[in-house]
């Protein structure tokens, strides 16, 4: 089914009123309120810019005085370049290598040692950049198998009362539990059970991962129960005078009634995740943003502070994203078109 | 008389509540013949609904039981069709769709998909709605939902059509229009039908027969009229017709003397003449329920037209 691709296939209200506007024939009096929507944000943000700068000032920590916005600026660029030369190094290294193989071949050496200088990886310090991808790719591991796991479950504890009853304890007592409780718990399992000579994933990741999982699962589970279990008494008393079968009924109606909650729950865990994450990365210096905040914490020189505070937006807006992302989706699967969904 | 096609019973159900077990229908017995026309009259909340979903086999009766066709009911199935107040469909699907999944689920074996598509389009064009197969419910009309509902439900060829005020939500334009379209659509297919309905003018209008209940709880059938007018009706030539407004004044008759005495007997029941003078005496002082108003607009209607001078000059006084 194709849909005509609009400003609001984006979500960009701003730019939706803007054409909107610009199609009415009231541009006068259109034009004012749109410097006001345009103005009010931007009027906003250089208030907010101001103060910092004005304020940071006057706060000296240890590791000098706190940055303004100028500085964060300046950091987020060295970070850039920083991983830009890293690339340059990376790709010089493998260009070496490329030829010592040359070099073993021509030599004849034994074919095993030449795979083996083969497999060699470069080693060289993560970036910032590297650090972002690895913590998305940790989020959204944790988040698939955590969806992947509390979908099903919600689905049935909608449908059975019994279920839910026996399931809705559990629920309430790990829900409230604070992701950091779980992770040395995790971290002992993982080390007891994962033991291959040759490991897919890292255990840092699996780490990482499983926690996030662990806290992910409850929203969804409390949302698709609580959608499934909403659906339409009359719509239900279609279902059995049709006598749907029980996957029938699931795929046709259960499930797309239930999709607006679902997505809810989905939202909702995706940010508890993310915030998850972090903390997690903290305290087990897994790799991803948070060992970045905390190597800088601990590294402790005169730009740490500025470079954390460039982490600290980039979570932010990551996080911003990921929310965007799955309105999208939500917009994708919703039958309801017209939904206003924020 | 040989068996009837569909028998309720000696029905009585009994819902477990909070308050203790509250007894909502006693010993409802009404045998139905095949492509007959039953409307259930009543006032809110007397069973009227609980009657039809245990025929539909979506409750269980505590004592007696439904017998359709020589096979006792117990589960709900296409051979009885819902119709359902609020329209019931998906809001996902497409018109067509909607229809679609009741055909698919009831024919996937002895219809090959061609037969399926073509048999959806002929039922939507009865109810016609042709020409909006591929919107949503909520891209359309209360009116063209509730034609929808009904399209989906003789899709399913029921043995039996049940509809529990299929028109209720209409405004009274629409409502016309889809009586008009049932009756034409019953006298054709000569359906079996049980509709429950508020409105008096639609129950005899349509009906063969139209079954009054009593109150509730505890509540049975009260009193059964015969609609001994010939078929196809029309509600312009009938406007007119007295035993037409015989009829109309029982059900009005029964309603009120239901609001106001709940504890009436039916031996009590006087005669109709003197009846109707009750009413439009007690009419302008009963309270403002919903089914109260609308006794009262029946009842004016009909004094206006048919009552002696002084009585139409007491109306007109209480109205202004
Ligand atoms: N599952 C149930 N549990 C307890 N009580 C019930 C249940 N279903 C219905 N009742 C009660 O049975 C009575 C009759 O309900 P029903 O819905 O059949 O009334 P109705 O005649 O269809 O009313 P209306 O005209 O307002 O639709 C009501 O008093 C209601 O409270
Ligand atoms: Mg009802």
């Amino acid at each position: 089914m194709a849909t005509p691709i609009t400003s609001t296939t984006f979500n960009l209200p701003r730019l939706d009123r803007l054409l909107q506007r610009l199609a009415s024939d009231q541009v006068g009096k259109s034009f004012a309120q749109l410097i006001k929507q345009l103005l009010v944000p931007i009027v906003a943000l250089m208030v907010f810019l101001g103060l910092w700068s004005v304020g940071a000032k006057s706060v000296e920590t240890s590791l000098g005085v706190l940055p303004g916005p100028a500085k964060v600026w300046e950091q987020s660029k060295a970070l850039y370049t920083e991983h830009n030369a890293e690339r340059v190094k990376a790709a010089a290294f493998y260009e070496r290598m490329e030829k010592r193989v040359d070099q073993a071949i021509a030599d004849g050496q034994p074919a095993e040692r030449i795979e083996k200088m083969r497999s060699r990886k470069y080693t060289g310090k993560e970036t910032f950049i590297d650090q972002i991808f690895t913590s998305l790719m940790t989020v959204m591991a944790g988040f698939l198998v955590a969806s992947l796991i509390a979908i099903p479950i919600g689905i049935v504890c909608g449908m059975s009362n019994t279920l839910y009853t026996a399931i809705n304890p559990l629920i309430q007592i790990f829900k409230p539990v604070s992701p950091l409780a779980w992770l040395p718990l995790v971290t002992m399992v993982v080390s007891a059970l994962y033991v291959t000579n040759d490991p897919m994933f890292s255990k840092s990741f699996l780490n990482s991962a499983i926690t996030v999982t662990l806290c992910c699962l409850w929203p969804t589970i409390i949302n698709t129960t609580v959608g499934v279990s909403g659906v339409d008494r009359d719509l239900i008393n279609v279902s059995r005078v049709l006598r749907l079968s029980a996957f029938t009924k699931t795929v046709k109606i259960v499930l797309p009634s239930a999709i607006p909650m679902i997505f809810t729950g989905l939202r909702l865990s995706l940010g508890i995740g993310w915030m998850v994450l972090i903390a997690a990365e903290m305290l087990a210096q897994n790799p991803g943003l948070g060992k970045f905040v905390w190597d800088e914490f601990q590294n402790g020189s005169s730009n740490s502070l500025a470079r954390i505070m460039v982490a600290v937006l980039v979570i932010g807006f990551i996080g911003f994203l990921l929310d965007r992302s799955m309105l999208m989706l939500q917009r994708m699967f919703s039958w309801d078109k017209n939904a206003i969904l924020r | 008389m040989m068996n009837s096609y569909l028998n309720i019973d000696h029905v009585s159900i009994t819902f477990p509540t909070d308050t203790g077990p509250l007894n909502v229908l006693k010993d409802v017995d009404l045998k139905v013949t095949q492509g007959e026309f039953i409307s259930l009259i009543g006032h809110s909340g007397c069973g009227k609904s609980t009657v039809l979903n245990i025929v539909a086999g979506l409750l269980n009766a505590t004592e007696g039981g439904v017998i359709l066709e020589e096979k006792e009911v117990t589960e709900p199935g296409p051979d009885r069709a819902v119709v359902f107040q609020n329209h019931s469909l998906m809001p996902w699907l497409t018109v067509y769709d909607n229809v679609r999944l009741a055909v698919d689920q009831v024919f996937k074996k002895s219809k090959s998909r061609e037969e399926r598509h073509r048999w959806t389009l002929h039922n939507l064009e009865l109810v016609h709605m042709t020409h909006a197969l591929d919107r949503k419910p909520g891209e359309i009309s209360g009116g063209m939902k509730q034609r929808v509902g009904i399209a989906r439900a003789l899709a399913m060829e029921p043995k039996v059509l049940l509809m529990d005020e299929p028109f209720g939500a209409l405004d009274s334009l629409t409502r016309t229009h889809m009586q008009d379209s049932l009756m034409e659509i019953q006298g054709r297919l000569n359906n079996t039908v049980i509709m429950i309905t508020h409105d008096v003018d639609e129950a005899v209008l349509l009906s063969d027969r139209i079954i009054m209940m009593t109150n509730g709880p505890s509540a049975t059938i009260g009193e059964v009229l015969h609609i001994d007018l010939p078929k196809p009706r029309n509600r312009l030539a009938l406007a007119e017709n007295p035993t037409y407004n015989h009829y109309r004044a029982e059900v009005v008759r029964f309603l009120h003397d239901r609001h106001h005495q709940p504890e009436y007997e039916e031996a009590e029941t006087a005669e109709v003449s003197e009846e109707r003078e009750s009413i439009v005496e007690t009419l302008p002082t009963a309270a403002s329920d919903a089914t109260d108003r609308r006794l009262r607009t029946v009842a004016a209607m009909r004094s206006a037209d048919h009552q002696s001078s002084d009585e139409k000059h007491l109306l007109t006084e209480e109205a202004s």
